[in-house]
């Protein structure tokens, strides 16, 4: 039972990172109904730079809010100058650019810091009162991040006018421009949101599967499906969609197949449930007119 | 008679230099053809290889453009089927000792199946949540392909060599050469194939669920069945792809088939042109010789520049997609269209002038 419970907890841990990725992909999805390839490589990149300042000098918390800074300038600078010209072209075209993207931040990251494994700080004690039998005090932190971002973003969309602008601005872009809002502006800045977002999925991240430039890859496409999962117009769902995948796959790797398979079965698992529920489990089956 | 010629008043007439656009079409044809029959034997063993990659490639991004650019069912996972067509291929011809040449069809049967096996699920996914199945199907293979249960087979994470083919019945080409030729030979009447299958009542029937489902449901056509035979018809070509490749390079291993081959697929049919055969011809280009460059730019750099090449490579992908969002075959046609119009002007002014 002990083990079980500590599957259970350990997956909830990892789940917590592919919840902030979610989160993020759900970001950008609201306002531009396409998935972002590079979040995770935009991540692991401001992991990066997170992790320069700090060896630089700097205590963890600020490193921490100047790294979100720069995640934000820089995801609004991407959709300007290079997203913005390509919303006209058909979609495979902006696939191919998130793609082109992700290899340039892959290759640059290892160009500028090295393909050597690093370890990052995390700005949670080795012992702590929040640490228990069965998570440690870095894995409870890390989760408690996650709903605290969740709950941020929450209250951003729901109690503040540019929250509201950035939803009008999403759905119906035409309107939205009629009452004054800059609708492109608030395209840039659910990037700047996004790639923040991602920012601090990869510091929580990193500390568990240190800091290396391919460390996002498998983060990013739990991520995806955990944001498929819970329905990706829904950021409760996508969070939540989060966790029952990391669950998930530690069960599967622990008792079903071991650990060689467990990508391998997570994936079935959560390709099967989609195909019986093709919008998600919380998503809304979308209704269009012929 | 009438009617003919009241058609041809009708239309105008598709010329550019008193030459219709199909003809100029078919002498581009026929140069791209003989230039093809020559290059071998004036270029050296490695060029030589290139383009037989280019050949295995342009089979395997022909397949994928019939499922997401005339089909439009988007798939992140055709490396899958590729690496499914060369273990096919490397393990028939390592364990059971099998001619390299009879395993080609075996391949592609092989994958005719599991794609429209796979296809079946698939149809209840649509957009997004196909390109995550599709992905994850991308992802899963390397990792089954290693896993330790089926290493005898496969060889795990060492993979299967096997030895390059010699040129039979005593031909005066070296083996690079004979493999050039070989690919070549299947590639040619698969574009065949293709492009007739495209013009068919199937093909129609393709692309018009691509365009709106419930209207070519309402005219008649099976949705469910030519969305999973078009799946299994695009596994088929890329799974005789995936046999080629493995014979031209001579080793399969579960790394030479990342989630990085499904994605440069994608990109090849893309930066190609989607919903066009020549498309896959220009995608494949791309995807052998673009990263070859990025190479060797990010070596003029210097040493510390050995990260580089997939920056570089991203930088002339997004440069590529802006100047072409429509791929090659798009700016392609965009050419055509203007130089139309411009030789229409051109004739009707110097019809008004006498």
């Amino acid at each position: 039972m002990t083990a079980f419970l500590h599957q259970i907890f350990s997956g909830l841990a990892s789940g917590g990172i592919y919840a902030s990725v979610a989160l993020a992909l759900v970001l950008i999805y609201q306002a531009t109904h396409l998935v972002n390839f590079a979040q995770g490589e935009m991540a692991m990149f401001a992991t990066y730079i997170a992790w320069a300042l700090v060896q630089a000098g700097l205590p963890y918390w600020p490193a921490f809010l100047i790294t979100l800074g720069i995640a934000f300038t820089g995801g609004v600078v991407i959709e300007r100058v290079i997203i913005r010209p390509f919303d006209k072209a058909p979609v495979l075209a902006s696939v191919c650019v998130f793609i082109g993207l992700l290899s340039i931040f892959n290759s640059l990251a290892g160009f500028i810091f090295t393909y050597t494994i690093k370890t990052f700080p995390s700005p949670f004690a080795e012992r702590a009162w929040y640490g228990t039998r069965f998570l440690s005090p870095h894995e409870t932190g890390e989760i408690a991040v996650t709903l605290a971002l969740l709950v941020l973003v929450y209250a951003f969309f729901r109690f503040t006018p540019l929250g509201l602008a950035m939803r009008a601005a999403a759905q119906n872009p035409a309107s939205s421009r009629l009452v004054g809002i800059r609708v492109g502006w608030m395209l840039a800045l659910g990037w700047g949101l996004a790639a923040a977002a991602g920012a601090v999925a990869g510091m929580m991240a990193a500390p568990i599967v240190y800091l290396e430039p391919n460390m996002m890859g498998g983060v990013l496409l739990y991520g995806f499906a955990g944001a498929l999962l819970g329905g990706i117009d829904n950021p409760w769902g996508a969070v939540l969609g989060g966790f029952i995948v990391g669950v998930l796959e530690n069960l599967a790797g622990g008792y079903v197949v071991g650990a060689d398979l467990k990508l391998t079965a997570a994936l079935v698992i959560i390709v099967g449930v989609l195909v019986i529920r093709p919008s998600g489990l919380f998503g809304r089956p979308i209704a269009t007119r012929v | 008679m009438g009617a003919l010629s009241e058609t041809e008043t009708a239309a105008p007439k598709r010329e550019v230099a008193r030459l219709s656009v199909s003809t100029w079409r078919r002498i581009g044809l026929g140069l791209a053809l003989a230039l093809a029959l020559v290059v071998p034997f004036w270029a050296s063993g490695y060029h030589t290889f290139q383009l037989t990659l280019v050949t295995v490639y342009a089979i395997a991004l022909m397949g994928l453009n019939l499922l997401t650019g005339y089909n439009g069912q988007i798939s992140l996972g055709h490396g899958a089927f590729y690496a499914i067509g060369a273990y096919v291929t490397a393990v028939l011809v390592h364990k059971a000792g099998v001619p390299y040449w009879a395993t080609v069809p075996v391949a592609g049967l092989v994958c005719l199946g599991t794609g429209f096996l796979f296809g079946l699920p698939a149809l209840r996914l649509e957009g997004l949540y196909l390109a995550l199945a599709t992905f994850a199907l991308a992802l899963v293979t390397p990792q089954i392909l290693k896993f330790k249960n089926f290493g005898s087979w496969t060889g795990g994470v060492q993979g299967i060599l096997m030895d390059k083919p010699d040129a039979p019945w005593g031909l005066p080409l070296d083996s690079d050469q004979w493999l050039y030729f070989l690919c070549l030979a299947l590639a040619l009447p698969l574009f065949w194939a293709a492009r007739n299958m495209v013009a068919s009542r199937s093909g129609r029937a393709m692309v018009a669920i691509r365009d709106h489902p419930i209207a070519a449901a309402s005219m008649g056509v099976n949705t469910a069945l030519t969305k999973s035979l078009t799946f299994g018809v695009s596994a088929f070509y890329t799974g005789i792809a995936g046999s080629l490749g493995g014979i031209v390079v001579g080793f399969v291993a579960p790394d030479s088939f990342s989630i990085l081959l499904s994605l440069s697929f994608l990109v090849g049919v893309v930066v190609g042109g989607l919903a066009s055969i020549w498309g896959a011809l220009f995608g494949a280009l791309f995807i052998v010789f673009v990263p070859n460059y990025a190479d060797q730019i990010s070596d003029l750099l210097g040493e510390r520049a050995k990260a580089l090449p997939w920056a570089i490579y991203g930088l002339l992908l997004i440069a590529f997609m802006y100047l072409m969002p429509t791929g090659v075959v798009g700016l392609l046609r965009a050419v055509a269209a203007r130089l139309v119009a411009a030789a229409d002007t051109a004739r009707s002014s110097r019809r008004v002038e006498p």
